[in-house]
């Protein structure tokens, strides 16, 4: 998921040979999907593939309602849209025997929440959203949700959130120990009043420079994606990721087969071509998250077993997926966001 | 009018011309109502529609979307209702920081049109070069690159710091003034031109006239020169205003996305969690009635004057 640079990256990969065995038309995250695996997919499948790109869950769903189902074959929206676009009926149903490597799914990730029983999806990657923080400008604790929500002196007015309604309330919800999809009107309004009071420390909401502005040093403390504060640790050693004894936002990004694909069958085809070990491997080994496929460590970079960013110490709190409110309590949820940003 | 002037021999072609009329503006009518009425008339439409959660209209008259925009029912939507200020709050926020980025513009503008229409004949076509180059580049190019000039640590603010102007750096960036120096830049170009057009053809006898019955160089300036160009003045203000109006590439990566302006309001409303097609579509068409309106007022004197000459 949520790999966003400001450089976006539309690939249209022609394939060399044999347009004949068919076309694939994915709509995906930017710069997640590395380019050479794709032209391994061509040329093992003679299959060509184009992809579009989009820069959030609720972009890409906004999309496919205006005209782009029959469009696309493949999406990979994150878990909680996967539960909505399902509940839309925009997802088509993935028959028993239909994927020859389903079995590959590790056991942890083939029956979540999200998609009981995987019937309309594939893990993809998985990874968490918290936040990092210049230790050269900080030396006190950080692994608490305070940091971005009631600072200490030195970090007001050098914070940037991600611009992203969906993990910003989930991570204001574990700050407040508040369940994320409230109806009780004391714990809301307490929210609303929480969010204004910390909107005044925080500097921008950017999701697209989340990297960029604590590299530049810009930003001290940025809410961020695992992977990308891993890449940021590369190019300034004394970015730290938190894991908040509060808890932390869990994520995973998964494939899903579109109601009507117009290549149901290449669908397929690329669906257990990324449940083979040593292709999501290098999707793991490019975009620095996690994976839900068996039998793939063998060809893991090395260092992702041990990256600080997707260990959680002793003291961390519990992940958790942000969850999906019926229409009356995301309502408000909406307000106190168009609040927040008034 | 330019068809009496070519065809002032016979009248043969001005019919033929005239019938062909309809049929040769015929391509421009077809772009016009596909490209640009069709897509106001269905957001004309979504605006009167129910809101289906997440994203898409049930097709069901409604007016929630302008009531929303209106009326402030509280955060839990069942209080009385009392006039909605965060809309209008937004709304005022976006028009004023358009405003100052077009006085911005016309100030630095004006002199630049003038000076450029003021040199000899054969070197005005690269003063207007000079002035289009850095516009070959994309405009999010160009935001993300103020953006590093303005920075804590950009270049801006080393230079100040060494030579001693100040001693801790400027906070520029995520400030409304980002906004509205990224709003000039971006549209300066806009603000020029237009005027350049005028100047240049400002007959500069006219000065010297008003200079030999004793006209002090400001009275020159006010009396004679500005009423002349004032057209090119009036079409740089809109063709600046406008587009800043709605505007959210500079508010998004030099004010911080910490304000909602019009332009990002909307698009929240489609491509956010809000997912609220018929309120996108509200908020679009009181804009749009807005603008008009703005654009109606200003028009109207400048018909008439037009009229006189």
């Amino acid at each position: 998921m949520k790999l966003m640079t400001k450089t976006a990256m539309a690939l249209a990969l022609i394939a060399n040979s044999a347009a004949a065995n068919g076309e694939l038309v994915i709509y995906h995250w930017f710069e997640y999907m590395p380019a050479e695996l794709l032209e391994k997919f061509t040329a093992e499948t003679g299959i060509s593939v184009t992809m579009d790109t989009f820069d959030s869950n609720e972009a890409m769903l906004a999309s496919l309602k205006a005209g782009g189902m029959g469009t696309y074959d493949v999406a990979v929206p994150g878990d909680y849209m996967v539960a909505i676009m399902a509940n839309q009926g925009l997802l088509d149903t993935i028959a028993d025997g239909e994927l020859s490597n389903k079995g590959n799914i590790s056991p942890a990730w083939a029956d979540p929440s999200f998609d009981p029983g995987r019937k309309h999806s594939i893990p993809y990657q998985w990874g968490s959203t918290s936040f990092s923080v210049n230790t050269d400008d900080y030396d006190g604790d950080i692994n608490t949700t305070d940091i971005l929500f009631n600072p200490p002196a030195e970090l007001s007015g050098k914070i940037n959130m991600l611009d992203s309604q969906g993990e910003v309330m989930a991570l204001a919800s574990l700050h407040m120990g508040f369940p994320q999809c409230s109806s009780d009107r004391e714990q809301l309004q307490a929210l609303n009043d929480m969010l204004e009071g910390a909107k005044k420390h925080w500097a921008s909401f950017n999701s697209d420079t989340a990297r960029e502005v604590l590299v530049s040093g810009d930003a001290s403390v940025g809410m961020i994606y695992d992977g990308f504060s891993a890449k940021a640790r590369e190019e300034r050693a004394s970015i730290k990721y938190a894991f908040p004894t509060q808890g932390y936002v869990v994520w995973m990004d998964n494939v899903v087969l579109l109601n009507d694909a117009p290549n149901r069958d290449s669908a397929i085809a690329f669906m257990d071509f990324m449940l083979v070990p040593e292709n999501i491997a290098a999707v793991s080994n490019y975009a620095r998250y996690g994976l839900g496929v068996s039998g793939a460590e063998e060809y893991l970079d090395p260092a992702l077993a041990t990256l600080p960013e997707s260990n959680p110490p002793a003291t961390a709190g519990d992940g958790a997926f942000i969850e999906v409110c019926d229409q009356a309590t995301q309502t408000i949820y909406d307000q106190i966001w168009t609040n927040l940003k008034n | 009018m330019a068809s009496g002037n070519g065809t002032t021999g016979g009248s043969s072609t001005t019919d033929v011309y005239n019938k062909a009329r309809h049929w040769l503006l015929m391509p421009s009518w077809a772009i016009l109502g596909t490209f640009v009425l069709a897509p106001v008339c269905v957001m004309l439409i979504y605006s009167f529609l129910t809101k289906e959660f997440r994203g898409g209209v049930i097709w069901d008259f409604s007016l929630a979307a302008y009531d929303q925009f209106f009326f402030d029912r509280g955060l839990f939507g069942d209080g009385d209702p009392t006039l909605q200020w965060t809309y209008i709050t937004i709304f005022w926020r976006s028009i004023w920081q358009a405003g100052l980025a077009t006085v911005l513009a016309l100030l630095i503008g004006f002199p630049t049109a003038y000076y450029i229409a003021t040199r000899p004949e054969n070197t005005r076509a690269l003063w207007v070069f000079l002035i289009t180059i850095p516009y070959w580049v994309n405009l999010l190019i160009r935001t993300v690159s103020m953006k590093f000039l303005l920075r804590d640590e950009g270049p801006l603010n080393d230079l100040l710091m060494s030579t001693g102007l100040v001693d801790d750096p400027l906070r520029i960036i995520n400030t409304n003034l980002a906004v509205q120096l990224g709003l000039f830049y971006s549209y300066l170009p806009f603000m020029v031109l237009p005027i350049y057009a005028s100047v240049e053809r400002y007959n500069f006898t006219m000065s010297e006239a008003a200079a030999d019955l004793y006209a002090s160089k400001w009275n020159t300036l006010r009396r004679i020169v500005l009423p002349a160009v004032k057209p090119g003045v009036v079409a740089g203000c809109i063709l600046v205003f406008v587009p800043s109006l709605g505007a959210f590439l500079a508010p998004d990566l030099l004010g911080g996305a910490k304000n909602f302006m019009i332009g990002s309001l909307i698009e929240e409303q489609f491509k956010g969690n809000a997912g609220n097609w018929p309120f996108g579509a509200a908020a679009s068409m009181i804009l749009l009635t807005l603008v008009m309106s703005v654009l109606l007022i200003i028009a109207r004197p400048q018909r008439s004057a037009g009229a006189k000459i």
